[in-house]
Parts: C-alpha cells; sequence; structure tokens
C-alpha cells in the first residue's frame, strides 16, 4: 500500500488542520505540533460538524459546533459525549505531507 | 592475516578499530579517510570553535596508535568506488583488496540549494576545515555571521561564533528552537538565555538568496529582511552518507541497510555509524553508534551480539543554556503531564507520564535529575507510588511521607527552602507570619509578599497555609481562568503588562501554565489580552481564534458559512444592492435582512469565500464583521437628513463612529446606536453605546444591552460637538478593551469596576487622549479588512482543501 503525497508540511498551520478530499470521503489532517501530524475523518459524530475548523489543543481537537472533543490519536470523544471518528494513517517526509489512502478505502469498506 | 579495509574514520569506526585491537582480533587493518588525518571526536568541534579547547585536545588516535597496531593509514583519499566481484575498494590513489570491509562514512551535512549557497564564505559544520572556516571569519574585527539552523548543531555553532566576539543571528524556519528535542516551553526559555548572550534569533524565518559578490555579503528573507553577513553557517540537517554502498549494489533504504549484526546485504560487508539504516532508522547522536560498533567488533570477531534501539537523551554543549530531553514528549491520549515551572529561576521541567511509565522528559534550567529522569525511562520503571512528587527529583523519593502526598512533601521541606522566588521568602518566613496570625492568602501576601508578584507560587504558600492552619484553612476566592492555571483573568491581564510578556509561550512559563499551549477557554483569551496590549509587537494567532473569527464568517449549522458586508450606518445605495444581490445569484445564497441594519447571505460553502469577498470588494464594500469580538454595526436613524424632528446628523455621526472604530478586536462585541432625537429609533439606549442626539448635542450612554440581559444605558456625559462624541466613545472603548475579562460584554465589565471609576478616569483630558492614541495605534495595524487580506492568493488557497484526490483510485 501507498503513501499519497498530499501537500507540504508548512501549508498545514501549527495548531490547524486542513481538508482532503478522497473518494472515501473527507479526511482532516492536523498539525499539533511543529513535526507532529494526525489524520482523521473530517466530520464530527455528533452533527456532521466540520472537524477541520475545531481549536487543536493538546493532541485533541474541539468540534467548532458544539464542542464536543476528540482525541486525535485514537478518534474517541473524551468526556461525557459518546462517539468516535475514524483515524487514519499519516506521516511527513522532508516537509512532505504523505497519507495513507488505503486504509482509508479499507475501513470504508468495511 | 585477514584483510579489513575500514571506510572513514570517523567516531564510529575509531570505536570499532579498538575493540576488534583490544581483543587482538587477526586483521590487518587499512584505513581510508576523506578527512586529511584520522579519527578525532567530532562532538567536540563546538569547544574548539568556542577556544575552549584546541583541535589537539580531541584527537582521539594520535599516529602512535595506528603505528602501534600497524594500520595501514590512507588520510585525505576518498574512497570512489567498491567492486565486490574482485573484492577490492578503489581508492583515489589505487585499489585495496580485502577479506572484510567496514563502511563507516557517517553523514554530510544537507546544504538547501539556494540562490548563492556555493559562494565563498557558506559553510557547513561537519569537520574541522568547517570549524576553522569559522574562526578565521571570526578574527575580523566586528564581522558578522548568520548561521541558518536553530537545531543542535546551529546553535553550538552560534554560540562558538559569539564567544569569539562575532555578532551573530540565527535564522530559524519553525517557531520555536530545536523543535525536535524541545517542546515550545523550553525552546523560549532557551531563546533567552541566547539572547541574552547577544545571540540574535529569528523564529520563523525563512531564507530567500544568500548574496554577495565573490563572497557571501548578506543573507535575503522571504519577508524582504536584509542581513549583513561575513560568514554563513548552514546547520539545517544531515544525509546519511552511504552512496558508496548504493553504487556498490548494497541493499539501501535512506542509508545502507544493515541486520541486527551490522551486516549489509552482502555478507563479508559491514557498516556503522550514520551512515547506516536499521530497521528504518536513522541515526545522528553517538551513542547507539557506540553500541553499533561494540557488536560489528564482536561479528567480526565471530562473536554473537546484536543490536537493539534504545532510549536516546540529549544535551546541548553551550555553556550555562542546561537543558535536556529524552523520550517522546508529545502530548496524547492516556498520556499526562506533569509540568513544573519556576519563572524567576527560569526552570521548566515536563515529565510526560503514561500507565504509570515515565515516557518523556524535558529539562531547563535545572537539568540535575535529567539522568535519574532517563534511567526511569529506559528501565520502564513503575512509578505509581512516586507520582505526586515526581517532578521534584530523587531527593523527595525513598520512603517516608514525602514520597506519597504533595501536602507533606511541602511539610517535609527545609524551614530554609525558598518558596516565593520572586521575593526571595522562604518557607520559615511563612510559617512565622501565620504564626503570628497572617491566616489568609491575602494576609500573607500584604505581610511577607510571598506570592504577591507573578504569583506561581500561590500554590505552594496554599499548601503551607493548609500545612501549618490544617482544617481551619480553605483554599478558594476569585475564579481562575480555567484548569490549565490558578491565575484569574484580572491577573492575568495585570502580569502580562507588568512583566511585559509578549507571547503565549511567555505566558504559559512565565505564569506557570500548567499544560503545554493551553485550553479552547484560554488561549482565545490570552491571544486577545496579548493582542490589546502589544498591538505592535504581537501577531494575532488564527489558531486561538473560533471558527468564525478564524475564517472571518459565521459557521451555519450545515458547516457553510454566512457573509455579511458592512453598510455604514445603516446606509447602502443601488450599487451595493445590485452588487449583493448578482452574489447572492452567483452563490445561491439566502438572503435575510438583518436586526443589525445590515443583509446576510447565508449558505456560503467555505470554498467560494474568498470568491464571494473578491465580489464585494469590487463593489467597494468590506466585511461586516459579523462573527468578530470587535465593533459589530452603528445602528442609525434617519435624522436631520430626512426626518421631521432630528436635531443632529446622527447617520453622519454613526457613519463616522463605524469608519473610526471597524477592525478593532475587543473582548467581547461592541454594538452602538446613534438616534437623532429622544424618540430613540435606533434603539441606542439599550447598546454598549448609545448616542441620543439632542438640540444642545449628544447625550452618551454606556454599558446597556438587549441579549441575555436587558439594560437601559447609563449616562457616561453629556458633550457639545460630533468630534468629542467621537473622542469619548473611542475613549471608552479603548478603557473597555484594556481591563475587561475575556467575554464581557461592556456592561458586565463596568458593573465590576463601577460606572463612577469609568466616568473618573476619562473625565480626565489628558487621559482621554492617551486612550485615544492607543487605540489609534492598535488600529494603524487592524484597521482592515480581513477579507481583501484573504479573498487573492496565497492566502485564498488556505480556504480549499489541501488536495483533491477524489479522482485518484484507492487501491
Ligand atoms: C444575523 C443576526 C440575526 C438576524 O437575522 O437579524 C444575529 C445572528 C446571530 N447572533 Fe445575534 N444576531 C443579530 C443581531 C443581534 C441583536 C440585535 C442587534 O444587534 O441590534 C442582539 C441583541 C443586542 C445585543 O447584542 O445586546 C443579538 C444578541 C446575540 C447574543 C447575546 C449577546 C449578549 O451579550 O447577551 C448572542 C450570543 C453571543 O454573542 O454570545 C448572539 C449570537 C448570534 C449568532 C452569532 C449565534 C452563533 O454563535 O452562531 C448568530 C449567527 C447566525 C448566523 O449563523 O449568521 N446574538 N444579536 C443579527 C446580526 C446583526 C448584524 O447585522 O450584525
Ligand atoms: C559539531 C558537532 C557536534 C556534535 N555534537 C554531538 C553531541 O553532543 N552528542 C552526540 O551524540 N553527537 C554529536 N554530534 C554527532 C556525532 O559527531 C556523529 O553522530 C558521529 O560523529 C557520527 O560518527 P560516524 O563515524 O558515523 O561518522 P563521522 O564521524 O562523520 O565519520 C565519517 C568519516 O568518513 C569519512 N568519509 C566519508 N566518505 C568517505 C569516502 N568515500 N572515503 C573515505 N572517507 C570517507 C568522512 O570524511 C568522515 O571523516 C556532533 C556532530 C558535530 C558535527
Ligand atoms: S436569536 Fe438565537 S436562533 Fe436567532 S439568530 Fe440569534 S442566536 Fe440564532
Ligand atoms: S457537530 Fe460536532 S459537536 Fe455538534
Amino acid at each position: 500500500m501507498t503513501w499519497t503525497d498530499v501537500g507540504a508540511l508548512s501549508d498545514i498551520p501549527l495548531r490547524g488542520a486542513r481538508t482532503v478530499k478522497t473518494a472515501s470521503g473527507c479526511v482532516a489532517i492536523f498539525r499539533t505540533g511543529e513535526e507532529e501530524l494526525f489524520a482523521t475523518s473530517a466530520i464530527c459524530a455528533h452533527k456532521r460538524g466540520p472537524l477541520a475548523e475545531g481549536m487543536v489543543h493538546g493532541r485533541k481537537v474541539t468540534c467548532p459546533l458544539h464542542s464536543w472533543t476528540y482525541s486525535l490519536e485514537t478518534g474517541e470523544a473524551q468526556g461525557a459525549d459518546k462517539g468516535s471518528i475514524a483515524t487514519y494513517p499519516v506521516k511527513y517526509e522532508e516537509g512532505r505531507v504523505l497519507l495513507k489512502l488505503g486504509a482509508l478505502a479499507e475501513q470504508a469498506a468495511a | 592475516m585477514q584483510k579489513l579495509v575500514v571506510i572513514g574514520a570517523g567516531m564510529a569506526s575509531g570505536r570499532v578499530l579498538e575493540h576488534l585491537f583490544e581483543a587482538e582480533a587477526p586483521y590487518e587493518v587499512t584505513l581510508f579517510n576523506a578527512e586529511p588525518r584520522g579519527n578525532y571526536n567530532r562532538i567536540m568541534l563546538s569547544p574548539v570553535l568556542s577556544g575552549e579547547k584546541s583541535f589537539a585536545e580531541i584527537v582521539t588516535h594520535g599516529d602512535a596508535w595506528y603505528d602501534e597496531h600497524a594500520v595501514t593509514c590512507r588520510f585525505g583519499e576518498k574512497v570512489t568506488a567498491i567492486d565486490r566481484a574482485r573484492k577490492v575498494v578503489v581508492g583515489e590513489n589505487g585499489a585495496v583488496p580485502y577479506d572484510k570491509l567496514l563502511i563507516a562514512t557517517g553523514s554530510a551535512p544537507f546544504i538547501i540549494p539556494l540562490p548563492g549557497h556555493d559562494l565563498p564564505g557558506v559553510v557547513a559544520y561537519r569537520d574541522l576545515e568547517d570549524t576553522n572556516a569559522m574562526i578565521e571569519a571570526s578574527a575580523k574585527p566586528g564581522s558578522r555571521a548568520v548561521v541558518i539552523g536553530g537545531g543542535l548543531l546551529g546553535l553550538e555553532a552560534a554560540a562558538g561564533l559569539r564567544l569569539r566576539g562575532m555578532d551573530v543571528t540565527v535564522l530559524h524556519l519553525m517557531g520555536h528552537l530545536m523543535e525536535r528535542q524541545l517542546d515550545e516551553a523550553a525552546g523560549y526559555l532557551l531563546k533567552q538565555d541566547l539572547e541574552k548572550r547577544g545571540i540574535d534569533v529569528m523564529l520563523n524565518a525563512s531564507t530567500k538568496a544568500i548574496e554577495g559578490d565573490g563572497k557571501v555579503e548578506r543573507v535575503v528573507l522571504e519577508d524582504g529582511t536584509v542581513l549583513e553577513a561575513d560568514i554563513v553557517c548552514m546547520a539545517v540537517g544531515i544525509r546519511p552518507a552511504g552512496q558508496i554502498g548504493a553504487d556498490a549494489g548494497l541493499e539501501c533504504g535512506k542509508a545502507i541497510k544493515v541486520d541486527a549484526h551490522m551486516r549489509t546485504s552482502d555478507p563479508d560487508i559491514f557498516a556503522v555509524g550514520e551512515c547506516v539504516e536499521f530497521d528504518g532508522n536513522l541515526f545522528g547522536l553517538v551513542a547507539p553508534l557506540y553500541d553499533q560498533a561494540r557488536v560489528v567488533a564482536k561479528t567480526l570477531r565471530g562473536e554473537d551480539d546484536v543490536f537493539t534501539m534504545r532510549e536516546l537523551s540529549t544535551k546541548l554543549k553551550v555553556t550555562g543554556c542546561d537543558l535536556f530531553s529524552a523520550g517522546d514528549f508529545a502530548q496524547g491520549e492516556g498520556r499526562e503531564d506533569i509540568v513544573f515551572r519556576d519563572p524567576a529561576r527560569g526552570i521548566y521541567k515536563r515529565l510526560v507520564i503514561e500507565d504509570d511509565r515515565l515516557v518523556g522528559a524535558v529539562l531547563y534550567g535545572d537539568t540535575a535529575d535529567g539522568n535519574w529522569f532517563f534511567g526511569l525511562i529506559k528501565d520502564e520503571t513503575c512509578i505509581e507510588e512516586m507520582r505526586d512528587t515526581l517532578i521534584y527529583g530523587p531527593a523527595f523519593q525513598g520512603g517516608g511521607a514525602a514520597g506519597q502526598d504533595p501536602l507533606a512533601a511541602v511539610a517535609a521541606l527545609p524551614p530554609e527552602a525558598e518558596i516565593c522566588g520572586c521575593n526571595g521568602i522562604c518557607k520559615n518566613q511563612i510559617v512565622d507570619a501565620i504564626g503570628a496570625g497572617a491566616n489568609t492568602l491575602e494576609t500573607l501576601r500584604a505581610q511577607t509578599k510571598a506570592s504577591a508578584s507573578c504569583g506561581t507560587c500561590t500554590g505552594l504558600v496554599e499548601q503551607l497555609l493548609a500545612v501549618t492552619l490544617g482544617d481551619s484553612f480553605e483554599t478558594g476566592g476569585a475564579k481562575p481562568v480555567c484548569g490549565c492555571t490558578e491565575l484569574t483573568h484580572e491577573d492575568v491581564r495585570r502580569l502580562i503588562k507588568a512583566r511585559a510578556l509578549r507571547s503565549q509561550t511567555a505566558v504559559w512559563q512565565e505564569l506557570g501554565w500548567l499544560t503545554v499551549n493551553g485550553c479552547p477557554s484560554c488561549r482565545p483569551a490570552i491571544n486577545f489580552y496579548l493582542l490589546a496590549e502589544w498591538p505592535l509587537d504581537y501577531q494575532d494567532d488564527a489558531q486561538s481564534r473560533f471558527v468564525n473569527e478564524r475564517n472571518h464568517a459565521n459557521i451555519q449549522k450545515d458547516g457553510t458559512y454566512s457573509v455579511m458586508p458592512r453598510m455604514w450606518g445603516g446606509m447602502t445605495s443601488a450599487d451595493e444592492l445590485l452588487a449583493i444581490a448578482t452574489a447572492a445569484k452567483k452563490y445561491d445564497a439566502a438572503v435575510k435582512v438583518t436586526g443589525g441594519q445590515r443583509i446576510d447571505l447565508l449558505g456560503i460553502e467555505k470554498d467560494d469565500l474568498p470568491a464571494i469577498w473578491a465580489d464585494l470588494n469590487a463593489a467597494g464594500m468590506v466585511s461586516g464583521h459579523a462573527y468578530s469580538k470587535g465593533l459589530r454595526t452603528v445602528k442609525t436613524c434617519v435624522g436631520t437628513d430626512w426626518c421631521r424632528f432630528g436635531t443632529q446628523d446622527s447617520t453622519g455621526l454613526g457613519i463616522k463612529l463605524e469608519k473610526k472604530l471597524w477592525g478593532s478586536w475587543t473582548p467581547h462585541k461592541v454594538k452602538m446606536g446613534v438616534s437623532g432625537c429622544p424618540r430613540n429609533c435606533a434603539e441606542a439606549t439599550c447598546k454598549d453605546v448609545g448616542v441620543i442626539c439632542v438640540d444642545s448635542g449628544y447625550q452618551i450612554g454606556v454599558a446597556g444591552a438587549a441579549g441575555m440581559d436587558l439594560r437601559e444605558t447609563k449616562r457616561l456625559v453629556d458633550v457639545a460637538t460630533e468630534d468629542e462624541v467621537i473622542e469619548w466613545t473611542t475613549a471608552f472603548v479603548q478603557l473597555y478593551r484594556e481591563n475587561a475579562k475575556y467575554l464581557d460584554r461592556p456592561y458586565k465589565w463596568v458593573d465590576k469596576v463601577g460606572l463612577d471609576w469609568v466616568k473618573d478616569v476619562l473625565s480626565d483630558p489628558a487621559e482621554r487622549a492617551a486612550l485615544n492614541e492607543r487605540f489609534e495605534i492598535s488600529q494603524s495595524v487592524y484597521r482592515k479588512d480581513p477579507w481583501a487580506e484573504r479573498a487573492t492568493e496565497p492566502e485564498a488557497r488556505k480556504f480549499q482543501p489541501l488536495a483533491d484526490l477524489t479522482m485518484e483510485p484507492a487501491e
């Protein structure tokens, strides 16, 4: 399974996110530290809020619509809220962001 | 005897040869080295550069040693090829046959291919030649150096050059120094320490070109900054030097691949050091290389040993900058941070714990316990028992009540232990004061000054009160900003000003924040306080703003946005309405007349925002800031222009006020109204600032509300002219910006400070003038249309997805 180059690391703001559209749904790529990335489904499990617009703090994101907060590592909602979002393999190399597309298709098929 | 050829006389191969000769292994060794010298301690080039050591002191193997072990030295000769079929190594001066071959070529510094990177005077930092070139450049009085790269090597180079008297500037692409080893807080302290030594540090600095006539003269940054330079040291990273292995057909990834015995894909060829790749890992520090050296020496002697990865720790070899980092210090699910900050002494410690094990540590300022923490990480010691006092180090462990509970730990502190670093107050002074009757935090502060300055030892002082007074003491009082700190909003505002804190990192560190970079409650507040206090120095941080303020449009429940252009004072024109209508059709928007006298276009896709803004900009319209904690609308009535009762030009005054105040950020939103007579058609008596025009002039009321609370404005002042209305209103808004708690509307703030205080301050003409002046300084940055700034490239692109792969086949 190959990694797909989706853009430059510097295109994702520090403590922010950008989205990537794929055939199996929209993915949000979060940059939590200078060189730390996470990829998750871009859509909130509560009422489909756009998670890439949420505030990124620590390794968590807070949904902009009603403040559900997710762990970017596990995709689990935190605190009293129950729900989860998919997480995907992502990495950077030489300043480029690489996303594993196969993993997405698999999860979409499953 | 077998013939062993070694390519590269570096730190790794030097260690291999020592092991081999110690064990009297039967090898006849030929040692090639591209550098014109034998093995030396490369990591000690930094003290050579700074003048603290001479080169002779860092040579590890001298001529006598090579003689004694009959090593054929071919120094200053590069190996150009390996012929595996004939089993020979080809050097520049001829070939040598081998039975066993060891590749130890290390790595090569990475040079960014900028324009001018090949000018004389651009050096890397890898070997004695580079070091000598820098020493030579520093000999010229008043000479300047630019170091590109704020990692370990770059900073050691910078410190060395500075010690040699050069003017040094470090350019670092990232937002904090040594981002691979340090978190932001430690990076901030390091920057401060370096600046104290006279080294300039520029973060987020992207180099565009190096220029000069025949040699380096200056460095130009992407933002246009120009720095004079006599020498440029590029220390931006290393690349494994494994080409020679790749050319010979050995299996390579990013470097020469080896197994756990350090054997390459050819059983007679071994590799060691930075030129190898093991299990996907590359290397850049010597500790693992020494392990590799031991393994390869054993393998060469036919003994069994395997190389395994292990935890690494880092220290910076700059005298006086004490930092230590080990393990994985990223935050995460199931991970907990223990943060200790002592701002007065510039100390920061952070431990990262997962499943009752220490997994990472960053220490700055006091690294004495570094090795102890490192041991806990390596050994995966269970720290459950000592968790509460872990951060205080080994001195607090080892049985007794002190190991269990923070209160007991405070009780166990010796009487002379310093509690308040700012004021130098020791435990016994505080205990004495408590004994003499100071039984609250406030009285203690008043009597001893403990915790009265930066306030970060408040917790400790409270614990002392609790320990000394027992149950009769209750903590409490004012509400902290959020769980990340014990300070209140008011404390934070006061300290940002008093201690000249100009960045978020400065706030986190100096005020002892308990989290790494705040949370969604405190970060927007801190961002606002900083930009309100330091409009020219502090750069507004979009990532510390809620979505509406970051995207300059209101998000809707379906993820689309609403777009609301300004209609100054509620006035519009046929042309503006045509442009709005055209945009509404083009972007398929719902159109709503708002309660704020303007028109809302709803349902716009995020991708379309820059385009619709460009269209509205083209018709002369700007953002209405319907999303901001800032000036919203100035509602007006028709006034003397049309109304038979109008006493003044209420529409004109509303427009003037809106043009003066738009764009400014405030603690919460600010709405105004100007009515032409006491009939008050513009509902001015329920606004944050409301003006009622009368025959004799203008009545200014403040602190009204008509949202969750309903409040009538209270009279601030009556004035005679429009200019005075604008002056008073601006002064009121600035006073509110400088003093209110984030998310308090003006009426809430006035309730707290009292209208009398506001009147007192504002009735002094000098004070009003000063407030107006400070407001204008801030407006020189913020009175700009945020839409126009984002409607064009490169900003517009940020509103699109990073990539669209819908057409890519998923495998
Ligand atoms: C569009 C508008 C309603 C309308 O269709 O007329 C509106 C829409 C919203 N108002 Fe409002 N308010 C609008 C006029 C008002 C008014 C009347 C006025 O300004 O004359 C008030 C009462 C006056 C006041 O503020 O004192 C008003 C009091 C509020 C409040 C309560 C504020 C308070 O301090 O009590 C909120 C909640 C908040 O800000 O926290 C709020 C929040 C909102 C938000 C931003 C809710 C949100 O967070 O998403 C709504 C955005 C809708 C959207 O998706 O675009 N809106 N809102 C009005 C825009 C006016 C404009 O041109 O900018
Ligand atoms: C200034 C500085 C400070 C450092 N500080 C630290 C520190 O504090 N802590 C730490 O752990 N690490 C530090 N390092 C890193 C450390 O020095 C390296 O990890 C280590 O030197 C790598 O050893 P090596 O044997 O793999 O390569 P090297 O020591 O680089 O040796 C490789 C040798 O091979 C030679 N060579 C390359 N190609 C050929 C060829 N084709 N033919 C012949 N010869 C060839 C090179 O000339 C070189 O002499 C520092 C490095 C520098 C430059
Ligand atoms: S009154 Fe409530 S529902 Fe209506 S726009 Fe304001 S916030 Fe939204
Ligand atoms: S849609 Fe995300 S919290 Fe409601």
